[in-house]
């Protein structure tokens, strides 16, 4: 590497660095301290919650999660219940989205430059602005109160982005391995099959793991869809816990807070890279 | 594309893939037309209509929108909340996201741990978790305040029950999420040739003559793209206000978020016509900005290949 593609700062002098690296831990430490701080503090005695900002327990208890788990509704039901749709959301986004991505990037048909822009336009477009027709819809077919409006619209790759992204991804593969196949004898399904779909591995972890956390924190399509507590999602009995409890007892607010974030840290942790690679690309919200 | 006559000939004359194409498509066509396209315009013929879900629609011209903006003030309350909140909120994420990347991209060692430190809240924000943790943060028993008392400020001040700070606390729990836009500008930002600084800085740019001449310009396809993806999820922000509020949108109307009173007009009230025509109105507001932005764009965006 030549000396002018050195990245600027390695030739910084060492207070400079430190500089640097005080201000970065310092913004690090402000930014994760709400965070820090619920933790602890939902393994604190209720009256030191209040007591202190430091976000280590003085005299660490799990009673929060115990008495919160059983207090708050029925908190095994709300997993098992956001667990399924967001498993069968990215189920139908890997397989829509993946099909119509490969239709746009390889296939050659009629008006395909037309579908692909209004593909792109419906990124754009507002929740709110099919939400009242589309509830008319799932209302009329006896859709309401189950989970079939919240999983069904996934396998018609209704999440644009998604499907650009993977658009970007099969484009960046060479055009020749289709026609390698093609002179195999596949055709477009068994190339999808065969070749596209495995190529696309990393978009489709990442649209996976996007897909997996904004289902299961979305809360406004839930409750609008959902409304018997035996149909309760994690969020939905979250906010009803917190209706119950009012401000009365922060610590099983925070323990059951703490439980509902578990799953989307565990799946940040495992997946950063894919995540941070769909954000970079540009093609993902956020 | 700039086919010659001949190639335009041949694509027109075969497509060789209509039926797979359409095979492939179909899953999506169907989702465009039966929850996207109809959708759209059957919400725009109901915001004519008087419906609640239960009885047909009626007929009534423009009397929605006419109530909105002549005989509703929650509806002009609830524009200006939004517009505080979007024109706050938006440029303070993405001035955090432009600073925190800039300091990132110095070639610091343990990029990646920082970059995830401060991508979390963006993962974490929108969730309901967070917005109990924000009623208590900024509750009148809250850590704000327990901070404040050190330096001897009033202890009891509740930020969320005044009504004249509970929107800026929605705000800064907006700002809090710069993460995602933060990754999107690094990524650009190491794009950015470093010859393109060293002869600046040889023809006698300080830092900040940089910033403008060189990050700025060359940034600048991004910053349009991270703005609109941004104020576009600002305008649609619900579940921090509603949770933090207990789906009032109070103190007071003070966090009563455009959304917020379409869900309450829509699916609290049953109004259906009433809440189509709120929800066109959100669609209108987003698409002129949209279109401002992408208008105003060939004056401020430059693009990798045209010279500057």
């Amino acid at each position: 590497m030549s000396v002018l593609n050195r990245p600027a700062g390695t030739t910084a002098p060492s207070w400079r660095r430190f500089a640097l690296h005080a201000a970065l831990a310092a913004g690090a430490f402000v930014t994760v301290y709400p965070l820090l701080w619920m933790t602890g503090s939902s393994l604190k005695p209720e009256n030191e919650i209040f007591g202190g900002s430091s976000p280590v327990p003085g005299n660490p208890t799990t009673e929060h999660y115990t008495e919160g788990w059983s207090a708050g509704g029925d908190f095994g039901t709300y997993f098992l219940n956001s667990l399924t749709i967001s498993v069968l959301a990215v189920i139908g986004n890997v397989l829509a989205c993946s099909m119509a991505a490969y239709a746009f990037a390889r296939l050659d048909f009629r008006f395909r430059k037309l579908w692909f822009a209004l593909m792109l336009a419906t990124i754009m477009l507002p929740y709110h602005a099919v939400l009242i027709p589309q509830y008319f819809l799932f209302h009329e077919l006896g859709w309401v109160n189950t989970i079939l409006p919240l999983v069904i619209p996934k396998f018609l790759a209704t999440d644009a982005f998604f499907v650009f992204l993977m658009v970007q991804f099969i484009r960046s593969l060479p055009p020749e391995l289709d026609q390698a196949a093609a002179i195999d004898g596949c055709n477009p399904f068994q190339t999808y099959r065969r070749l596209i779909f495995p190529l696309l591995r990393p978009a489709l972890v990442t649209t996976a793991a996007f897909t997996f956390i904004w289902t299961y924190e979305d809360f406004f399509s839930q409750l609008v869809y959902l409304n018997d507590s035996s149909q309760y999602t994690v969020p939905l009995g979250l906010r009803m816990f917190l209706n119950s409890m009012g401000d009365s007892s922060y610590g099983q607010l925070f323990a059951m807070s703490v439980l509902t974030v578990l799953p989307v840290f565990v799946l940040f942790v495992l997946f950063q890279k894919h995540l941070v690679e769909g954000i970079s690309t540009g093609s993902v919200k956020g | 594309m700039s086919a010659s006559p001949r190639t335009r000939v041949r694509v027109r004359a075969r497509h060789r893939h209509n039926g797979w194409g359409y095979l492939f498509l179909a899953p999506w066509l169907v989702g465009f037309f039966l929850l996207v396209l109809g959708p759209m315009a059957a919400s725009l013929a109901l915001s004519f209509t008087d419906f609640n879900l239960f009885d047909p629609p009626k007929w009534i011209g423009l009397d929605n929108y006419r109530q909105a903006f002549f005989d509703d003030e929650r509806f002009w309350n609830a524009l200006r909340v939004t517009f505080t909140y979007v024109f706050a909120s938006v440029p303070a994420r993405l001035a955090f996201a432009l600073a925190v990347a800039m300091l990132l991209n110095r070639g610091v060692r343990g990029l990646r741990v920082y970059r995830a430190v401060y991508y979390l809240p963006s993962l974490l924000g929108g969730s309901v978790a967070i917005a109990v943790l924000w009623r208590q943060l900024f509750g009148s028993d809250g850590l704000l305040n327990h901070f404040l008392s050190w330096f001897g400020a009033d202890t009891g001040h509740s930020w969320i029950a005044d009504p004249d700070t509970s929107l800026l606390t929605m705000i800064v729990l907006a700002a809090w999420q710069f993460g995602s836009p933060m990754i999107i500008f690094l990524a650009g930002l190491r794009q950015i040739p470093q010859e393109l600084y060293e002869a600046a800085e040889l023809d006698g740019a300080g830092p900040i003559a940089r910033f403008r001449a060189v990050t700025l310009p060359l940034l600048s396809p991004l910053i349009f793209f991270n703005l609109l993806l941004q104020v576009i999820g600002a305008f649609q922000a619900f579940t921090p206000a509603y949770v933090v509020s207990n789906g009032t949108g109070g103190p007071s109307d003070s966090t009563l978020f455009y959304t917020l009173y379409l869900y309450e007009e829509g699916f609290t009230q049953f109004h259906m016509g009433y809440a189509s025509a709120l929800a066109w109105v959100l669609f209108a507001v987003i698409a002129v900005f949209s279109a401002i932005a992408f208008l105003s764009s060939k004056y401020w965006v430059h693009y990798a290949d045209v010279r500057s």
